[in-house]
């Protein structure tokens, strides 16, 4: 199985502070790949570098053999990574339709000459575009909120909106940043069929988690951050045993502390 | 300590209540209105929209200037300013509006429209219609070359430079010899007059078929604004304006967008400058002050930014304010800085507020939303 996603010794700084340090990380296609660690390990900053949000200082990042340092943050997105925010960044006040059909539009290519002639290949783009929000709000259950103003939908349907957008853009790669945050149970479970479905479409997926119930029930695969660095990777059972793993979240045991 | 902030916090409370009161004390009939509209069947719509062409086209009558501007020569006031405002109100409602770039120095496209028709009407003697694509050509380029380097700031920073522009374009006209300096340039041609056909006569008298020509190009600019509003672009600059970095992230190319939104709002500047100057005969630098900026910026909130409807009616309401009450000659300004501080006041958000920008969970203290956007986005780093 060849990788999708390649991080190789990636270094991010802020100041004097390191978010991550030397990082690697192998997502192999077609997996449901999970990061888990501590507040402030720096799992969204995995997320920004892949996304072009912030630039390593060292090490390489790839998608397919290809290096996505220094490319607009719009291309990656066209080369097929899409995201969603652990702090919802919906546009607010566009209807929820509208907020799938703008993810669309990133594989669209008409512009202003376009539309206002109303050229064919930019009506059948339109068209295209809101034929796949309409099936992407199915698949999320929408649907029935389309006209809506994506700022008045409760959290949790914000929370899908967020992936119906994301995977509007048809991405290879889909990166998820605390989808069930503030999800009561019953939402958790559906957002668990949810993201095995995209991973079934064929879409990988890499999910930051802190339900450890969400995280052992869809992951392939896990790799835990803890300042930074990665302290474990492997199977969800393994790394659920893993003693470095469970120091870095309830604290080393004190005659562990004492031995080093 | 503790108390005393509470206190605060429940006066602020219940200013807010006090506010949302004043509102509703208000029939809120653009709510119902504009959601009335979209369920109208498209036939009654056309219907609607041929009603209110046709009041456009039988608005010059005397019986109308006598309710609406007693004091003035009506015919000669829609033309300008209500048709020339209207005009850059639904231009500038493309750049401030839709794509939410706060342009504070418009007018600067509008005077390179009307010097571009000056000198060439005068110096190369080029009919109008030859001047009008090359007066939009002229404005859109100086857009491009404004929008380039400065489009990467945001917010504020945008707003103080392109109020520097509106001002170096000004005193250029001001100083330079080829432009006539203050004094301006006088004896710019009329449109060509097809014989014997009144609405197209185009002299010194008869103010009326320039009004039919600014709205003429007030159709034109109004159908392409609404398919740009609805198509990717449309989509692609309220994305924009709502949250850019995440735009940016869902693969729009924010930059290319907000630079297409600057060109097409200084084009239609451009034209309307072309336009103005082509009946006002002589130009000169006094007829481009930042308060034509200010005004037309004041058309597009006031009509409720990014509702083309809205800022139509935004555009003629100051527009036609201060001359409904030219009678009352110096408190003319006077009142019509109350009107519009009382018409903000009950309508925040606009006349009509544009439904991409309603419905928002702040919506109606459209500064607190802004505060709290902004304090969110903090959080998030």
């Amino acid at each position: 199985m060849s990788a999708l996603l390649e991080l190789a010794g990636v270094t991010v700084r802020f100041g004097g502070v390191e978010a991550i340090s030397r990082l690697d990380l192998r997502v192999d296609e077609g997996r449901v790949f999970s990061l888990i660690g501590p507040n402030g390990a720096g799992k969204t900053t995995v997320f920004n570098v892949v996304t072009g949000v912030y630039q390593p200082v060292e090490g390489s990042v790839s998608l397919a053999q290809q290096s996505l340092l220094g490319r607009k943050r719009y291309r990656i997105t066209r080369m097929g990574v899409a995201r969603t925010f652990q702090n919802l960044r919906l546009f607010a006040r566009m209807s929820v339709l509208e907020n799938v059909m703008v993810g669309a539009d990133a594989r669209h290519r008409t512009s202003v000459p376009g539309a206002v002639l109303g050229l064919p290949t930019h009506r059948s783009e339109e068209a295209g575009g809101r034929r796949l929000a309409g099936e992407l709000l199915d698949l999320v259950g929408l649907s029935e909120l389309a006209d809506e103003a994506a700022g008045n939908l409760a959290y949790g349907n914000q929370r899908r909106l967020e992936i119906a957008r994301a995977l509007a853009t048809q991405p290879r790669l889909l990166l998820l940043d605390e989808p069930a945050a503030g999800m009561n149970p019953s939402e958790k479970q559906a957002l668990q069929a949810l993201v095995r479905s995209i991973g079934g479409r064929g879409t990988t997926v890499v999910l930051i988690e802190h339900d450890m119930s969400v995280v052992m029930g869809i992951s392939d695969r896990v790799a835990v951050l803890d300042f930074g660095r990665k302290i474990a990777e492997g199977p969800p059972e393994e790394v659920r045993r893993d003693p470095a793993v469970i120091a870095a979240y309830l604290g080393a045991p004190a005659g562990a502390a004492r031995a080093e | 300590m503790t108390t005393s902030l509470t206190r605060g916090r429940a006066r602020v409370a219940q200013a807010r209540l006090r506010m949302a009161r004043h509102r509703a004390l208000l029939p809120d009939l653009t709510g119902p209105l504009s959601a009335g509209w979209a369920r109208l069947p498209r036939g009654a719509r056309w219907a609607v929209r041929a009603g209110v062409l046709a009041l456009a086209v039988v608005a010059p009558a005397n019986q109308v200037g006598q309710i609406m501007a007693p004091a003035s020569d009506w015919p000669s006031i829609l033309f300008y300013p209500i048709g020339v405002y209207i005009l850059l109100a639904v231009g500038l409602n493309v750049v401030v509006g839709q794509a939410g770039l706060l342009d504070l120095g418009y007018v600067a496209f509008f005077a390179i429209g009307s010097y571009t028709m000056a000198l060439l009407g005068t110096e190369a003697g080029l009919s109008f219609w030859i001047i009008l694509p090359l007066g939009i050509l002229c404005s859109a380029v100086s857009g491009l070359v404004l929008g380039a380097p400065t489009l990467r700031l945001r917010g504020d920073y945008l707003a103080i430079v392109t109020l520097g522009f509106g001002e170096i374009i000004q005193r250029s006209a001001n100083n330079a010899s080829f432009t006539g300096g203050p004094r301006g340039i006088s004896g710019i041609p009329h449109p060509p007059s097809v014989d014997h056909v009144g609405a197209l006569t185009y002299g010194v008298l008869d103010p009326r078929p320039y009004y039919y020509l600014v709205l003429a190009l007030i159709v034109v600019v109004v159908v392409v604004s609404r398919r740009l509003e609805r198509s990717r672009v449309g989509r692609s600059w309220a994305a924009i304006r709502e949250d850019e970095d995440a735009a940016e992230l869902m693969g729009v190319p924010t930059f290319r967008f907000k630079l297409w939104a600057f060109v097409i709002g200084a084009s239609i500047a451009g034209a309307a400058g072309v336009l103005f100057s082509a009946k006002t005969i002589a130009i000169t630098p006094d007829n481009f002050p930042l308060l034509l900026s200010i005004l037309v910026l004041a058309a597009v909130v006031l009509g409720g930014s990014g509702n083309l409807a809205g800022v139509i009616v935004g555009g003629f309401v100051v527009a036609w304010l201060p001359e409904r009450f030219r009678a009352l000659a110096d408190e003319r300004v006077l009142l019509f800085g109350l009107a519009l501080i009382v018409m903000m006041i009950f309508r925040p958000e606009g006349l009509f507020p544009s439904r991409r920008r309603r419905g928002a969970p702040a919506s109606g203290t459209a500064p607190v939303a802004v505060v709290e956007q902004a304090a969110e986005r903090v959080e998030a780093q």
